[in-house]
Formats: structure tokens, sequence, C-alpha cells
């Protein structure tokens, strides 16, 4: 079972929508009970950081979520749910979950901002969730984007005037700033992906960041 | 590198798809959720449904297309028409559209885009304008008109442009009056005119005839995405086949489906 975690502002449903069609059950989660139970997560996100956050602490999934990734449950971040890793945004100065250092800025290009529509993927490192994507175009809705301070963490690159990470990857932990469940064929292989992944993973740890207890 | 887009545009009413001339004259067209399909399989790379009649007894027969698209289609797609209230937007988003597309009541109530945009994000907040060539003291301009064109407003369009952007609106997708169901191809000047004057992208709509066109309104008119309706509707051009077209020109795009 994938749990999707539901603050209240994320695109649950086209989420489940794909997971369904693929045939894969997954269940809504509003609660840390809700993900403890979980064998894989996925957190999808869209909109502005600040009050994201002030969802998840108040539903006490902030921890919940930290708890997971720590423990190496499979765990897929969507646009958002990339950027709230880090430690913080400047998209309104919100601390985020710090689940890995960096930061979330303003994409420092010339081209139109927000950054939307199909780009391609540089896949730079292996990944069993990128299987068989390489350059493949993805939609991107975003004017923000994660910047890890750990460049093991970069798993692909696009270029929108300036080249920022695309997706990141640790353990079994993945995080996209694209929409997979947006991008045609492409995104519902990423998905399909997971899903397998998830079906077959044991739990293997995500490197805990050090010098913070989470 | 960012690609250019292709937004096949469904008018909605009576839970149908209708395409019209001048805003009038319309003729059926289909299922809204089939044609939805077949222009995603065909690499549509995003998909926009007008509710051309806006009425709120439709609003139910709209929701049900939108859930059922978000069901069957895994490309974004935008949802306008007649949104007056934030609530309308979150209704809109939850029930799985990408974006909501706010046209008359961004220019009556200004705070619809603030709040919009704060809540849901920039990105998710398009904003529809409808402009007409006028004449003002012997020089041309376009001003922007409301009620699906039937309202004069008055208001610069290049300025209203750069307002509800400064406002929060993420993308604006910019109709061409004089143009729309007339198949002459977009109205360029007035493209250039917006998309060289704000920072977000402009969807460039109104008058596609051809597969030229649609190369025009982003060679020409430095639009980043191009709206049509009748060519493909009529079964002229398959997405693909524009697509190609838009890539012997040098233009980016996807292909794969």
């Amino acid at each position: 079972m994938i749990a999707l975690v539901d603050y209240g502002a994320g695109n649950l449903r086209s989420v489940q929508n794909a997971l369904d069609t693929l045939g894969a059950q997954s269940v809504i989660a509003s609660t840390p009970d809700g993900l403890m139970h979980a064998d894989a997560i996925i957190f999808p996100g869209v909109g502005a950081a600040a009050p994201a956050m002030a969802a998840l602490r108040a539903r006490g999934l902030d921890r919940a979520l930290r708890d997971a990734i720590r423990q190496g449950r499979p765990f897929l971040g969507i646009c958002l749910g990339l950027q709230l890793l880090f430690d913080s945004s400047a998209e309104d100065g919100a601390t985020c979950l710090g689940i890995f250092q960096g930061t979330v800025d303003r994409l420092a290009t010339t081209e139109k901002l927000p950054h939307i529509g199909w780009n391609t993927l540089e896949r730079v490192a292996n990944h069993p969730v990128l299987a068989g994507l390489e350059r493949e175009a993805m939609y991107f809705v975003h004017s923000y984007v994660g910047v890890p301070r750990d460049r093991q963490l970069v798993a692909a690159e696009t270029t929108h005037g300036v080249t920022f990470v695309s997706a990141i990857a640790a353990g079994s932990m993945i995080a996209v700033q694209f929409h997979p469940e947006r991008s045609g064929a492409a995104g519902m292989k990423l998905l399909n992906n997971f899903v397998q992944y998830a079906r077959v993973q044991p739990p293997t740890l995500t490197l805990p960041r050090k010098g913070r207890g989470i | 590198m960012l690609l250019k887009r292709i937004i096949p545009c469904l008018d909605v009413a009576g839970g149908r798809v209708v395409k019209g001339t001048h805003f009038r004259q319309l003729r059926d067209q289909g299922d809204p959720v089939s044609m939805a399909r077949t222009y995603s399989e065909q690499g549509a790379d995003e998909l926009v449904f007008l509710d051309i009649e806006a009425a709120p007894q439709q609003r139910s027969t709209l929701l049900d297309i939108v859930e059922r698209t978000a069901r069957q289609v895994f490309i974004p797609f935008t949802v306008g028409g007649g949104i007056r209230e934030v609530d309308e937007i979150r209704v809109l988003l939850r029930a799985g559209a990408d974006k909501v597309s706010i046209q008359t009541a961004a220019v009556q109530r200004q705070e619809l885009i603030t709040e919009g945009a704060r809540l849901y994000g920039s990105q998710c907040i398009v904003v529809a304008i409808d402009a007409k060539r006028v004449k003002r003291g012997g020089s041309d301009r376009w001003e922007i008109f409301t009620h699906g064109g039937r309202n004069s407003t008055g208001i610069d369009a290049v300025e209203y442009a750069q307002e509800v952007v400064s406002l929060g609106a993420g993308e604006i997708l910019l109709t061409s009056m004089d143009r729309d169901g007339t198949r002459q191809g977009f109205d360029l000047p007035l493209t250039r005119a917006i998309a060289d004057h704000v920072p977000v992208p402009v969807i460039a709509s109104g008058g596609v005839g051809n597969l030229d066109h649609l190369v025009e309104g982003i060679r020409q008119g430095h639009a980043t995405a191009v709206l049509a309706a009748s060519i493909f509707h009529f079964g002229e051009f398959t997405i693909r086949q524009a697509k190609d077209h838009m890539v012997r020109a040098g233009l980016p795009m996807r292909l794969d489906p």
C-alpha cells in the first residue's frame, strides 16, 4: 500500500488517478499513523512552502516524514515535495523539513518564470525509479528549485536558461521537481518504476544527516 | 531546454464541446472527455477547457467533466469560465484541474488573482485576456473585453497584462477577438506586444487556420505556447502533424506521446 501524504494543498487526486491506472493501491494519509503503516510514501505538492509546512506541522506529519525517510521506506517526493526536504525556502522564508542540507532558491534565470511546460531530463545518476528514462521530456511548473549542499544527491538536471537540479535520490528516497503524474507516458513510466520498486524494496537506510537528531 | 507547447482548446457548453466564430454561432464537436483523451494520445502538451456558458447551474456538469478527465488523462489541463470565488478555484483544483483560468472576475475583482496565487501558487493562476484592436486618437492599440467578449472595458491590454502578472498571474492566455474563428492566423503584433512586456509565459490564441500559423505565433509572436481548436476538432490535422511541422520549422517540441 502506497500512502499519499495529505496536508490540504497537494495535488493528490491526479497522483492517485495515475496510481489507479497503474493498478497500484494507494491511500490518502493525513496522520502520522497513516504513514506508519504504508509500504511506501508519495509526497506530492503544489503551492507555497510556508502554508504547506504549517499544515504538515499541525498534523504531526513533519516528524512522521523524517522518520519514514530515515527508516528507508521507499519515498517519492514531487515538486514542492522535493523542495520541502531541504532546510529552508527563499519563497517565503519558510523553515522546511531539513532532511537534506540545502536551500530552495528562486531559479536565477533570464528566461520566463514560472518555468511552465515540458523540459528534458539529463540523468546524472542511476536510480531504479529512473530506469529507462534518460532524456525524456517531463512537465514542470515551478519558480523555485532545490539546491542540495551534497552534490551526491543529484540524480537529474534540467536547463531553463540555467541548469538546475530536477531530481535527487539517496537510498530508497527519490524526489523530482517535475510532475510525473502530468508527464504523459514518460511520467507514467517513472510512477510505474516506483510502484515496482516499492513492492520489492526491503527498507534500506537513507543517509541521516549529521549532527541533528531527526 | 524548455519545449514549446501545443494546447487544444475545448469550449464546453451543456456538457459538450462546441466551437463558434467571433464567440457566436456555436456548433457541436463532441464529448469533452473522449476528445481530451484523444488529444493526449496524439501528443498534446496540455489542454484547456473553457466553460463558455459559465452558468452556476451548469457547474456540476463541468466538475464531472474535470473529474472524469483527471482519471483518464495524464497531461496538465486548465479549466476556466465564470470563476468568481477563491472557493471555486479550490473545488476545481481538487477535482483534478492543474490550473484555473480567470477572466471577467480578474478585471472586476483583482483580489481573486492575489488570493488564488497566495493560496495555491501563481503557477495555477492563468489570467485570460480577450483583446480587440481599437483606434484611439489615430493610433492603434488593444483593449480588453469581458463576459466572453461582449463587454468593452477601455482598459489597455498591455498595461492590464503587466498588472495581473504583478498581482500573481502565472500565465497569460491571450485571445485576439479580431482573429478568433477567422482562420487568418494569430494577431502577431498583439501577441508580441504582450509577450515582450510580461515575464510569464504567454499562450497565443485566436485565429489559427493552418500549421504555419502555429510557428508564427512562437517565432513572430514570441508566445511560449499556441492554442487552437478548430484545426484539430475538424480533423484537418492531428497534434502530431502539427508538431512535426513545428519541428521542421526548427522549434523544440516534445515528440513522445
